[in-house]
Parts: C-alpha cells; structure tokens; sequence
C-alpha cells in the first residue's frame, strides 16, 4: 500500500516539477527585455555570451568576486549535488551506463561535500548578522530540506543500508507504468519523501534561481546596443502610433 | 532619523553592524499636484492606490523580463549586502540591495505567488499596506541605480531595475518624487534639467567665449543652433551653469576649435542627463530622447557626441539606438530608425562619448599638448558608475577603463591610479 502511494506521488510530484519549470521558462522567455542592460564585463558577441554564462553556472565567478565564504560553501553544495544526482542515475538505467559506473566512488565523496556545504551557508545564515536580516523562514527550512536529503543518503550510505536492488526496481518499474514493492525503511521513506517535497516546492520558490540565470538580461545580453538596434514589440509599437 | 556619521576611514574594510531604522524616515519630497500633473501623472496619492499599484506592477513584470526573473530568482544568499555605499555609510539593513529588493519582493510573493497567497509569513509576503508604500517611497528613493550590487549578484539581479520599477508604481498612483519630476517637466517646456532658456544660454556661450579669449588670446566658439554643423554636442546643462562642470565644456569647446571640427550645440535639446531612467518610466526616458533626435534631424549633424555624465552615458550608450534610432544596425524596413541612420556618418560610432572623440583626435596627432604644464597637479581618476558598469567606449570590452585613462596620461605626467580594489576590478 505505502509503495502504491509513493508511487502515484513520484508521478504527480514530477508531472509538477517539469510541467511547472517549464510553465516558468516560457513565461521569462516569452517575457520582452526592452533595452540593453548587460553590466560589466560584458561580452560583445554571442560567443562571449556563452562563455559567461558558463562561467557564472560552472563556476559562480560573480559570487566569487563578491564573497569567498559563500563562494566556497555555494559550489561544494552545488558540485557536490550535481555529481550526486548523476551517481543516481544508476536507479534509473538498466544496464548502468557504462561513466556513470565510473563515477560511483565519487559520488560519495561529493555526497559528505553537499552536506558540508550546506551546513556551510546555514550557519552564515544563522551567525552572520546581516544575512540573519535578509532570511524568511523559507530560507532555513530550505536549507533543512536539503540537509535532510543529504543526511538521510549518507546515513544509507554508511549506517544503516537499505535493498538497493529493490529500490532499482520499483523505480525502474515506474518508468514502465507499474508500481512494484519499495523496501519499507524509515531512513527510505524520509529521503524519498523529502526529494518528492525538494520537486514540489521547486517551480513556486527560490530554486527558480536555476533556470532564471539564463534569463537574466544583465548576463545574456550581449553589449552590442550602438551596433546593432535592439527593439521589443512593445516599444515598437510606440514608433507607429506617432 | 538617527544621526548619521561618515564611517571611520578601515584599512581593512570591516561590514559595519546593522543600525535597523537608521534611515526610517519620509524621503525626500513629494512632487506636488503642478508636477506631476504637467507630465502626465496622477497629481496626488490617488484613492485607490491599492489596486491600481497592484494593476501596474503586473503591467511591468509582463513588460520586463528583468523584473519579472529577478523577483523570482533572489535566493536571500547575501552576495550583495555588503556592496551597497548607502547601506555602508549609513549602516540601516534596508539599504543593503538584497533588502531594497525585498521591500517589492515581499509584496510581489504576496500577490503574484501561490505560497505567497497560502503562507505569507513562511516566505516573507507581505500586504501592500500605505506604511509598506511609504517605506517603498523612502528607500526606493535611497538608491542611485548604480548597479555595483548587479556586478556581484551570482544571477546579475539589478537593484537598478526594480528601483525604476517601484518609482513607476510611485508615480502611477500620485506619489512622485518632487526633485525628478519637476526635473523633467523643465526638459519638456525648457529643454534642459536646469531650466535655462535659450536666451540663457546663448549670454552664457558668448560669456565663455570672452572667457577663454582673455585666458588664451585665441578665439574660441561655443557655436549654438548651427544647422549643417558636423558634429552635435549634447552635454549635461550643469555645464552650462556651474564649477566645475563649466570647465568641462571649456574643455569640449577646445578640442573641437584644435581639431578644426565644425559642432554645435542645441538650445532645444540642451541635456545629456536623462531623469526618464532614474523613475523608470520609459514613455519619459523615450519623449526626452527624442528631443536629441530630433535637434540631430533637424539640424542635420554627421554625429552625435555627448559630454560627460554616467546616467547620461548609460541612456546614451545603451538606449538612444533603442529609444531613438541614434546607432547602427537597424533593419532595412525600419523607417523610423533608418530616416536617422541614413544622415549619420557610421565610419564613427553613434553616438560617441566625448572620450572617444578626444582619444581618436590624440590617435590621429589633430591634438598636441604641453604635458608640463599639468606637472603642478597629481592626477588620479575614479571611473563613473555607469560608464564603468553599464555601458562602454570604443570598439573593443573594457574600453570605458582604458580610454579616460589614455587621454589623462596624453596631456599630464603625474597620473596616480587609486588601489586596484576600487572600481575598475572590484566592480
């Protein structure tokens, strides 16, 4: 009964979380950006462009500039969390693809990483004055949130495993349309029912942060306005009607 | 208000503590009926100001895609907090940027966001009560859109756009700000931010020209309303007006005399400076650049130059293609654009700063200089906001640095460059 449940809640929970990121891209980019506002260093061609961007996904080179402790707890969560999730993919190919075996080992080192720093930035938000100013309690319950996740993996991980290999087939199963038995461990349901909550919260929060770096016209733009003219519909229109 | 005090000079910058409140207050004040009305906005709060700053503020997310992703995006990490000089020199956490954001955040999560409408006190959503309004008024007027805090941000959130967003609002519902209203309503009767007429400003041209005749015995023209002139100056009305800024002009005027170049000025559009930015309303910032079109059409110029100014060279550089067809590159079925770009000459660009003028003439040696002569000062240059950040000179990225620099070390030998953690590399 518990896996029928967590299996119809995968499904809902992930027909929210893509059909409400995309809703959110279509709108930003469906949205007119009217004049030129690229801030320095701002490339001037398209390639540059890329480049930078790039630069601030890969990297975080503004928020380096601006802040080497949230910097470095920023990108160990971030890397940590991106080579986590692809040491996932081993629940949901069959076979294993043949790098993600490769990086299996690794991924446990980025898990201990995210989960540092996590712990990072909350004890910035929780010690640190000013950032204690600008916090809303979503903003902590975030990052317990993500902690949770963190903590309940590794604690699979290293204290008390759970049957991966049925863990593997139910999820498996829920890519072909069936809902197989999931192992009922406390420390399973916790982490699955956190990452369930993680895609809900997703497209009506802050973590809309990812996909809006890309939209974000003082980064996307490319510093060409007295080559080129630049000029929405909207203010188009202001053209004709005089 | 409290007392407010000039931070102790740190060798090792330290964030100062919070002082919450330090800047509570009123704001500057409120544009009367006469100014508001005269450009076109409601004279007084109106009664139901409410809704209609609800109704405006969607209007804008739906027209700006800045807004629209920098309200969603913020993720509260505080990269800003610590970079804005308002919440430095005066300590009150509302003028960190992160903050002066959240201000219209709050508001906007508690009308626009599902979890903001369930559970306002969870993410921080807030009622737009008249208090929420009035602190908007304050502190949305206590930022100079800089956009030192967008060079910092990890998703580049531009305080700047949701500061000329908050000041629309403001206007829309009657609760303008006296100092850039009446401002603009001078540049729609008069032609200028300062309000000099015409007459004005042609005794003040001929006075400059007996100025620089008795200082140098060489006759300098300050040329005004000249049609078919090469080159069309415009430049902030503060240097028609005041120390030091006239110098600047004197300055203008010398280089085009040396270099043999035929310019004038507008006494119709006799501004650089564009207030249509700083409240963000771009109907505003559209009708006062097109006054520079216009002169520019009707008196026939080759190219436009404009003196220096950074808001002005922001508006300039970034916008006047956009906003007026003053650039290059418009579509070939782009009258509007086109009737322009046909008369301008593009082997320069369109429009130029005065920077770029100056150096191309050094480059080309049209210009010659007794370097000694400057020995008795020591010379350092601090870049503009919104030259260094928002905008650029010459053809190639970071221009805006070295061009400025490349003129002051042409004519003077002792040029100092201040600590490099100032804002050439340090945003």
């Amino acid at each position: 009964m518990a896996s029928v449940v967590f299996g119809v809640v995968f499904y809902l929970a992930t027909l929210l979380f893509v059909v409400g990121v995309l809703y959110r891209i279509n709108t930003y980019a469906r949205t007119p950006a009217p004049l030129k506002i690229p801030t320095t260093p701002a490339p001037i061609t398209k390639g540059g462009v890329v480049l930078r961007i790039t630069r601030e996904v890969v990297f975080f080179e503004s928020l380096f500039k601006a802040n080497l402790w949230t910097w470095a707890a920023g990108w160990l969560f971030h890397a940590g969390l991106a080579l986590v999730t692809l040491r996932h993919l081993r629940y949901f190919t069959d076979p294993v693809w043949g790098w993600i075996a490769f990086i299996q080992p690794f991924g446990i080192y980025a898990g201990i990483a995210m989960l540092l720093g996590l712990c990072g930035l909350w004890a910035r938000r929780l010690f640190v004055e000013r950032i204690r100013y600008i916090s809303t309690p979503s903003d902590h319950l975030m990052l317990v949130l993500l902690i949770g996740i963190a903590a309940s993996g590794l604690l699979m991980k290293f204290a008390a495993h759970t049957d991966v290999i049925a863990v593997k087939g139910f999820f498996i199963g829920l890519m072909h349309l069936s809902i197989l038995t999931l192992p009922a461990d406390l420390l399973l349901i916790v982490h699955l029912s956190l990452v369930v909550t993680l895609l809900v919260v997703f497209p009506f929060s802050k973590l809309l942060h990812a996909p809006g770096v890309f939209f974000s016209p003082t980064r996307n733009q490319t510093d060409n306005p007295r080559e080129k003219r630049h000029l929405s519909a909207w203010a188009a229109k202001l053209e004709s009607e005089k | 208000m409290a007392d407010i005090t000039a931070p102790a000079y740190r060798i090792i910058p330290i964030v100062p503590k919070l002082i919450p409140g330090a800047m509570a207050g009123k704001g500057p004040f409120v544009a009367s009926d006469k100014i508001n009305e005269a450009i076109g906005f409601p004279g007084q709060l109106v009664e139901d100001w409410h809704d209609k700053a609800i109704a405006k503020m969607g209007e804008l997310l739906s027209k700006y895609r800045s807004l629209k992703v920098y309200m969603d995006a913020c993720v509260h990490c505080g990269a800003c907090s610590d970079k804005c000089h308002y919440f430095i020199g005066t300590q009150d956490p509302k003028n960190m940027p992160v903050a002066r954001q959240d201000l219209m955040r709050s508001v906007y999560r508690r009308y626009f966001t599902l979890p903001g409408k369930l559970f306002p006190w969870l993410v921080g959503a807030r009622d737009l009560t008249r208090e929420v309004l009035d602190e908007w008024y304050n502190y949305f007027n206590q930022c100079s859109e800089c956009r030192r805090c967008s060079v910092f941000c990890p998703y580049g959130i531009d305080t700047a756009e949701v500061t000329m967003a908050a000041r629309e609002i403001l206007d829309s519902v009657g609760y303008g700000q006296k100092y850039s209203n009446e401002i603009i309503g001078k540049v729609h009767r008069i032609g200028n931010n300062l309000g000099l007429p015409a007459p004005a400003l042609l005794d003040t041209l001929t006075g400059l020209e007996e100025d620089v005749k008795e200082a140098t015995g060489i006759d300098v023209l300050f040329p005004i309303d000249v049609k078919g002139a090469e080159v069309l100056l415009i430049t902030p009305s503060a240097d028609f007006f005041a120390e030091p800024h006239i110098d600047s002009l004197i300055g203008y005027a010398k280089v085009f005399h040396a270099t043999g170049t035929s310019w004038t000025l507008s006494s119709m559009s006799s501004e650089a400076g564009n207030f249509g930015m700083f409240i963000g309303n771009y109907d505003q910032l559209r009708a006062i650049a097109m006054r520079i079109r216009q002169a520019a059409l009707e008196l026939g110029v080759k190219r436009i130059v404009i003196g220096e100014c950074g808001h002005a060279w922001r508006v300039a550089y970034s916008f006047l293609n956009t906003l007026t067809g003053i650039g290059d590159g418009a579509d070939a079925n782009d009258r509007f654009a086109q009737m322009l770009q046909k008369q301008l000459d593009h082997r320069y660009k369109q429009p130029s700063h005065i920077c770029e003028f100056t150096w191309d003439m050094i480059q080309d040696e049209r210009l010659s200089f007794d370097k000694s002569k400057n020995d008795k000062h020591i010379i350092t240059f601090h870049d503009s906001c919104n030259v260094a950040r928002g905008s650029r000179m010459g053809d190639y990225a970071g221009g805006q640095f070295e061009i400025p620099r490349n003129i002051i070390k042409a004519c003077a030998n002792n040029f100092v460059e201040m600590d490099p953690r100032t804002t050439r590399v340090d945003g």
